[in-house]
């Protein structure tokens, strides 16, 4: 059904996809790059956005994720370039497939142990103490020399997709321009669900939830793990964009920056995140080649979001959020 | 005597002082509508909160169904067929009418980890939410969201949502709460019927309708159950026209 949201939705994922087959039409794989940048910050935020908008967990640890992908990536690579094998004898892998299956299951663990512990806490509480988890990793990171700690660690070669010259900057934007879009359908197929009813219904009134016989906590418990799978993922696509993994993808700015992000685009819409970070990247591409203080232009514009159109650019685009 | 659906014994809760619950014994009989009425204060919610799990006694048990409930998780009570609607109505606002039936349905079918398949084209939900949405009047308002529902009609949905459950028993906190008269009325009617589906432990302040639909009474005062008994009974027991009806009996 083309509803105006489906419609914006439909325009928003053609423009990805038109933008970067353009430029590189024209020579100008520099855009190609902040294509595959907005590809990757969006599937990251959409990760959050399933805790964040359809949970209501509003999590400020998810660089944890992030980086916990982004080092999934870089350990990896790096094993299988040095030809050291890890522990228990394992490998490396330079394989994408394989290090993105690594560093789902490797943030999927790490965020059961932290969601089982900050899911019992609510509010302001949850917002600190997953900030608390994330910077445990952080510090971890920087103190753990084996992987560079705080210099972090190079990519010296774009890891491979089966049948793809990754280092083509466009073939490397299509890989992640299909992950996004998976992503997107997984995240729709979610919230329609049974398990998405319950998710957003504890969002709205938990006590109704459990009256009705459905553990909230483990249903949340679920969306967490799931949102952190899935932010892992654009972790290990970021690392091989920048072919560097640092600390800094575990900080918390990082988290900030896709709360940030959802927030932009309108948080639970479906492309909320796309449109966040769509927007974020150009305005730090046009205001950051003004000043070096462009932050401070996005905050203004955060605030007027915030203030003024609280459904964020999808809000402003498409409406309300309608819920069947 | 038959085995009661409910058994509460001497239940005990203290906020500090003040003993909300005071050995609170009452039981519910299959088939029954077991009013709880009392003065602004009793602790009447709190002992419906403790039914429910949602607040933790300090000592005395909670049997349902032949079964100690006492130590349960709110959800897990709800899964033993423990049904309630609450004094002020608890729903997911942004869902529909037809939304939140549907999640009381999936509640009862005990599963809520299917990931892949949309609900609105799942038949197992959506019909026999339809089904019991119409049953309570609602069905015509089935697609709006459940925040724009008059108030009347979100009273009507919770108790949709706890037919849904298939509840064993029904703890009603004050349906009537907000109605007007022509709305008290037709639920009176509907409750009257619903007895027949299981027991009702009805908490209620509308006592046209707690006469007209009470098989027995209890009259809570101070955290005590100072009479329980038939609407005859309860009329006439001296202790309690002086502690709670006053004139109005």
């Amino acid at each position: 059904m083309l509803t105006r949201e489906n419609t914006v939705n439909l325009v928003l994922a053609l423009l990805l996809l038109a933008a970067p087959l353009a430029a590189n039409a024209l020579g100008q794989p520099f855009y190609v790059t902040l294509a595959t940048r907005i590809a990757i910050l969006a599937l990251a935020a959409l990760g959050l956005n399933l805790a964040l908008g359809l949970g209501g967990l509003v999590s400020f640890g998810h660089a944890a994720f992030f980086g916990i992908g982004g080092y999934a990536a870089g350990i990896l690579s790096s094993h299988a370039l040095s030809y050291e094998p890890m522990i228990f004898g394992l490998p490396g892998t330079v394989q994408m497939p394989v290090i993105w299956i690594v560093a789902v299951i490797a943030a999927g663990l790490v965020a059961l142990a932290i969601g089982a512990i900050s899911l019992r806490t609510s509010g302001v509480y949850f917002i600190m103490i997953t900030l608390a988890f994330a910077q445990m990793v952080y510090y971890f990171a920087i103190s753990w020399p084996a992987y560079g700690g705080e210099d972090g660690l190079s990519i010296l070669v774009r890891n491979q997709f089966p049948g793809l010259n990754t280092m083509k900057p466009l073939s490397f934007f299509l890989v992640c321009y299909v992950v996004l879009l998976a992503g997107i359908g997984l995240f729709a197929l979610i919230r329609a669900s049974r398990f998405g009813a319950a998710l957003q219904a504890a969002r709205q009134n938990e006590t109704r939830v459990a009256t009705v016989g459905i553990h909230p906590y483990r249903i949340r418990l679920t969306g967490f793990v799931i949102s952190a799978m899935i932010t892992a993922l654009a972790g290990a696509l970021y690392a091989d964009l920048n072919r560097f993994v640092s600390p800094s993808m575990l900080s918390w700015h990082m988290s900030g920056e896709l709360i940030v992000l959802i927030i932009l685009g309108g948080t639970g819409r479906l492309f909320g995140p796309l449109a966040g970070a769509a927007l974020y990247v150009a305005f730090e591409f046009a205001l950051g080649g003004l000043t070096e203080r462009w932050q401070f232009f996005l905050g203004l514009i955060l605030l007027g979001v915030v203030l003024f159109a609280r459904g964020g650019l999808l809000g402003l685009l498409a409406g309300k959020a309608k819920h069947g | 005597m038959v085995e009661p659906v409910l058994q509460i014994d001497n239940l005990v809760k203290a906020f500090g002082a003040l003993r909300a619950t005071d050995g609170v014994s009452l039981d519910l009989r299959p088939g029954e509508i077991h009013a709880l009425i009392g003065p602004n204060g009793a602790g009447k919610s709190t002992l419906i909160h403790q039914i429910c799990g949602t607040v933790r006694q300090d000592s005395g048990t909670i049997r349902f169904a032949g079964e100690d409930i006492g130590a349960l998780s709110t959800a897990e009570r709800a899964q033993k067929g423990l049904g309630r609607t609450f004094q002020v109505s608890s729903l997911a606002p942004e869902f529909s009418a037809l939304r939140n039936v549907m999640l009381a349905v999936q509640a009862k079918q005990g599963s809520s980890f299917g990931f892949f398949k949309p609900v609105m084209q799942d038949s197992s939900l959506v019909d026999p939410a339809m089904a019991i949405l119409e049953r309570v009047g609602l069905a015509d308002r089935a697609r709006l969201p459940a925040a724009e529902l008059s108030h009347g009609e979100r009273r009507q949905l919770e108790i949709a949502m706890a037919l849904a459950l298939q509840s064993k028993a029904f703890l009603l906190d004050e349906p009537m709460a907000g109605m007007g008269p022509e709305g008290s009325k037709k639920l009176t009617g509907f409750l009257d019927a619903l007895r027949r589906e299981a027991p009702i432990l009805l908490v209620e302040h509308d006592m046209d309708a707690v006469f007209a639909l009470a098989d027995r009474i209890s009259v809570l005062v101070y955290g005590k159950v100072i009479a329980t008994g038939t609407v005859d009974e309860i009329r006439s027991n001296p202790t309690v026209r002086t502690a709670y009806l006053g004139d109005h009996a």
